[in-house]
């Protein structure tokens, strides 16, 4: 298979613009009769949704949640980036495209990169007019912060809620579509099937979380944004229903998966305390704008953090990162920490946290200035763990939270399926191999706002989609289909719940697929994934019915996916034979323990095709061509 | 994080559908660690359940850090329980006693039918949304941004206002269950800045009108909308709603 990213030719400033011009229009008249199906509400779904309806065009939306306000966009804490340079300290629309690029460890495409660049500016000025309360200067002017893997302050942020706020923002501008009658709501359906009729993506099946019903819905085009997989881990920084389905189904019926073994780790959560544990919840990453990051330079030192005196603490991201220090990107951050704990230097009564203290800001700049900053923070801690961070500086460990890895995409957002787009954390297109903070909320818009209603158009102009109806004999044999998996899932009556199996997945993963991977782990990983779903199809109990609201069912038909990709994830893990960004694969390392690239050889999205229940994927390879950033060693020091 | 472990004795309303009259069963919680979550309690709860081949407890969740606005139940008549500010989601087992009995129920209101369990339907608040709770702006159609400058204490008010996460616990706090507070909050949020202004008048009456057809009762000033909000969202928010209402029924040349 060939991969044709169509990138635009010409220089890399204009590519956008002319891309823009070049592109063939919808009438405007024309546009009410194309339907679009949009799956999810979050960030990316919601704002696509408004925009395509803005325009004129017939747009069905669906989510999980009994309201679309609340996807996981609702969760995002820190802030959000873009070029603007209010502060006035070097920030351009060049420099946020090389700090992406870099960040990613050069694993993205530079031409996607810089478009998200251009947009990033737009998207603030959009966000402000639709009445998010962004933090503002005494004088009314917007204020910024500084995120990891940058050294200007270029985050906009309304206090700990950026996401909530920006997702209430696009969620109004869908319901005004709503109203307008432009937009259709469809709440509480799950995506279980995408239909593909002729070779190009004609809608989808869901199932009616609340009747259980399998419903049907055509559409001319269908626009995925699901979200991310972090959950594939059980334990992570994503809302419960979180899920790889979406994007699982889309890749059985013949969308490429990019990446799938790229998934980021974030450096600042609440530790693990207990086996019953349900979620891991972050810190955002703001916090270490002020916050210093150190274990006792003594092993076994078991005073308190406060009796603890200066020139005992080893603050290890300083010493080692002195330009960057504790501004490290997610995945050097994560990696250290991690170390320094395997040495035996980790706090707290698992011994695997680390310090994360703000009493310095504290001192330095009063209480009143930290809580303003981080008070919601410090409450969400000390609600958690009981424990106050006035007092005691928290104890912090890494955890599974974002996935660059997701649906391949070229230029266009479009999958390899004509007609498939995929937005947001769903697709693989921006973050490379690490994602910097702040950088998904501004993809998730500048797809939903600013690039989606372009580039549908696009297709639609300039292709030729027939008459399709949801009473095409796709959709039933669709429906079928799922039924069988799904009475599967209700007639094993063994003795272990999904959320068994889930966790033990997620402890596999964590432990061999995690911030640190080598061939023998993962070889062994592959075979107990596969055990593990051999057990899960003998000794899964399901009570209950399928035509019912059936949470038990829901979580079942999730794990029942997690376990087949899991193993996608090993084996694209195990094919790139390098490490980078998150991607740390022992046998490649520099002296220092920094990740150690191959570019020579794996400069490369590795994107998998399905060959069929039982068969292993094969791998197609888009190779990377970076004209404007020289191939450098990613360094902080 | 000093661990303990509890027993508590569980009375939660069961509901088979929005049909159905629904029950009270008696379930044991045993061995419950003070560290656990209200909704990490229920999960062992459940997972018991479900071994036993019953159908565990439907309850509404997703971020479990506050935010979502899934979740939410009645804990000893408290809307989120006991604990002031917190979701159902973020109280912790360490406030409650050993031996101590739960009674657990759904958010009850006219405009919120139970749909199974402890989960409810709050698309009424969708409604409301719908019918105006936004600022009527086309994608790219936005002025640069630092071109309206909003003073500090406008833009902190109008995110006091904003960080309302629609959970629906004022509505099932209210003895008129009321949605006026989860209303003014949004009015207030976009009010207090300059561009919500222009709309000002059209978005009050109509959220007040809409608000009024779903069945939703009226304000008598109880304040229990705000005692129970997990984000504590003041009632000078509703007042505000007032003041905007008064002006726009006055200016309204709508009707
Ligand atoms: C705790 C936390 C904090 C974060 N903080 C930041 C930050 O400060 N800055 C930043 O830039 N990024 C942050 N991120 C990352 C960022 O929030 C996400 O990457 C981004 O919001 C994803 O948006 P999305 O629109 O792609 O997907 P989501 O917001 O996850 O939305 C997914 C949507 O798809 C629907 N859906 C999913 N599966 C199905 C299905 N099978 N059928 C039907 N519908 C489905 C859901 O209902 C939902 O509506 C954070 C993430 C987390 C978890
Ligand atoms: S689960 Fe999201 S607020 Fe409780």
């Amino acid at each position: 298979m060939k991969l044709d990213s169509k990138i635009p030719g010409g220089p890399l400033e204009s590519k956008w613009d002319r891309y823009r011009f070049e592109l063939k229009l919808v009438n405007p008249a024309n546009k009410r009769k194309f339907e679009i199906i949009v799956v999810g509400t979050g960030l990316a779904g919601a704002s696509a949704s408004a925009s395509l309806a803005e325009l004129g065009y017939s747009v069905k939306t669906f989510c999980i949640h009994d309201t679309a306000r609340r996807a996981h966009s609702i969760a995002a804490q820190g802030g959000i980036n873009a070029a603007k340079n209010y502060p006035g300290d070097g920030d351009s629309i060049q420099r946020l495209f090389y700090d992406t690029i870099k960040g990613g460890d050069f694993r993205a495409r530079e031409a996607n990169v810089y478009r998200l660049a251009q947009i990033s500016n737009q998207i603030i000025d959009q966000c402000v007019a639709q009445g998010v309360p962004f933090a503002r200067e005494y004088a009314g002017l917007l204020s910024n912060r500084s995120f990891g893997g940058a050294q200007v302050s270029r985050t906009f942020y309304a206090r700990g809620q950026t996401g909530q706020q920006l997702l209430l923002g696009a969620y109004g501008a869908m319901m005004r579509q709503v109203n307008a009658g432009r937009v259709t709501m469809f709440p509480r359906r799950d995506l279980v099937d995408l239909v593909v009729i002729n070779g190009q993506a004609r809608g989808i099946v869901v199932r009616n979380l609340v009747t259980g019903e399998l419903e049907s819905y055509a559409a001319h085009a269908v626009v995925l944004a699901t979200g991310g997989y972090g959950n594939v881990f059980y334990l992570s920084t994503n809302g419960a229903s979180s899920n790889v389905n979406a994007a699982w189904r889309a890749y059985k019926n013949g969308a490429l998966f990019a990446n799938p073994s790229f998934t980021q780790i974030h450096p600042t959560c609440i530790p693990v305390h207990g086996t019953y544990q349900s979620k891991l919840t972050l810190m955002s990453e703001s916090l270490r704008n002020d916050g210093r990051v150190w274990v006792p330079k003594n092993p076994g030192d078991t005073r308190p953090p406060d009796r603890i005196p200066e020139s005992e603490r080893n603050y290890f991201l300083e010493s080692k990162y002195p330009s960057f220090g504790n501004l490290v990107p997610r995945d050097v951050a994560s990696r250290n920490v991690k170390q320094v704990c395997d040495q035996g230097l980790g706090v707290g009564p698992t011994k695997y946290a680390v310090y994360l203290d703000l009493r310095d800001a504290i001192r330095r700049d009063g209480v009143a200035v930290v809580q303003k900053k981080y008070g919601n923070l410090f409450q969400m801690y000390e609600r958690i763990t009981g424990q106050s961070p006035w007092e005691l500086p928290m104890m912090i460990y890494p955890a599974v939270h974002y996935t660059m890895g997701g649906l391949w995409v070229d230029y266009d957002l479009m999958s390899n399926i004509p007609g498939l787009f995929v937005l947001g954390e769903c697709n693989f297109s921006d973050h490379g191999a690490n994602r910097l903070g702040a950088s998904a909320l501004m993809q998730g818009l500048a797809d939903g706002y600013f690039i989606i209603p372009y580039t549908i158009g696009g297709y639609l102009a300039g292709t030729r989609i027939p008459d399709v109806g949801q009473d095409h004999d796709a959709f039933k044999e669709s429906i079928n289909q799922v039924s069988k998996i799904l009475e599967r899932l209700l007639s094993i009556r063994g003795n272990h719940t999904p959320s068994y199996f889930h966790r033990e997945l997620g402890r596999i993963l964590w432990e061999y697929v995690g911030m640190s991977r080598d061939e023998v782990g993962m070889t062994k990983a592959k075979e107990m994934i596969s055990r593990l779903r051999d057990e899960f199809w003998q000794s899964l109990t399901v009570p209950g019915s399928r035509k019912d609201l059936n949470q038990t069912l829901e979580r079942a038909n999730r794990v029942t996916d997690f376990l087949e990709f899991a193993e996608l994830m090993v084996d694209d893990a195990l094919s790139r034979e390098e490490s980078c960004g998150c991607h740390f694969n022992v046998a490649f390392q520099t002296q220092e323990h920094e990740a150690l690239r191959m570019d020579e050889t794996c400069s490369y999205v590795a994107a998998w095709e399905y060959q069929g229940e039982g068969k292993a994927a094969a791998l197609h390879r888009e190779p990377l061509r970076f004209e404007y950033v020289e191939l450098a060693t990613r360094s902080y020091k | 994080m000093t661990e303990t472990t509890l027993n508590l004795k569980l009375k939660v309303w069961r509901q088979k559908n929005p049909e159905d009259k629904g029950h009270f069963e008696t379930y044991q919680a045993e061995r419950i660690s003070t560290d656990m979550s209200f909704l990490e309690m229920l999960d062992v709860v459940n997972e018991k359940l479900i071994l036993d081949g019953k159908e565990p407890i439907a309850f509404e969740h997703d971020c479990r850090e506050g935010i979502c606005g899934s979740c939410g139940a009645v804990v000893n008549g408290l809307a989120h329980g006991p604990q002031k500010g917190t979701t159902l989601c973020q109280l912790h087992m360490r406030h409650f006693k050993d031996g101590q009995t739960l009674v657990i129920e759904p958010f009850r209101a006219k405009a919120f039918p139970v749909l199974k369990d402890l989960v409810v339907d709050r698309s009424a608040l969708e409604r409301i949304i719908e019918a105006g709770g936004y600022i009527s702006v086309n994608t790219g159609s936005a002025p640069e941004a630092n071109n309206l400058p909003v003073p500090p204490q406008n833009s902190e008010l109008s995110m006091d206002a904003a960080a309302c996460i629609g959970c629906g616990a004022c509505v099932a706090a209210c003895p008129n269950a009321s949605a006026m507070l989860f209303v003014g909050a949004k009015i207030s949020h976009l009010v207090l800045l300059p561009q919500g202004k222009p709309e000002a008048a059209r978005r009050a009456l109509s959220l007040l009108r809409k608000m009024d057809e779903l069945g939703f009762g009226n304000c008598s000033n109880e304040r229990e909308c705000e005692a129970v909000c997990p984000k504590e969202i003041s009632i000078s928010n509703i007042a505000r709603f007032n003041r905007e209402f008064i002006k726009a029924s006055f200016g309204s040349t709508e009707e």
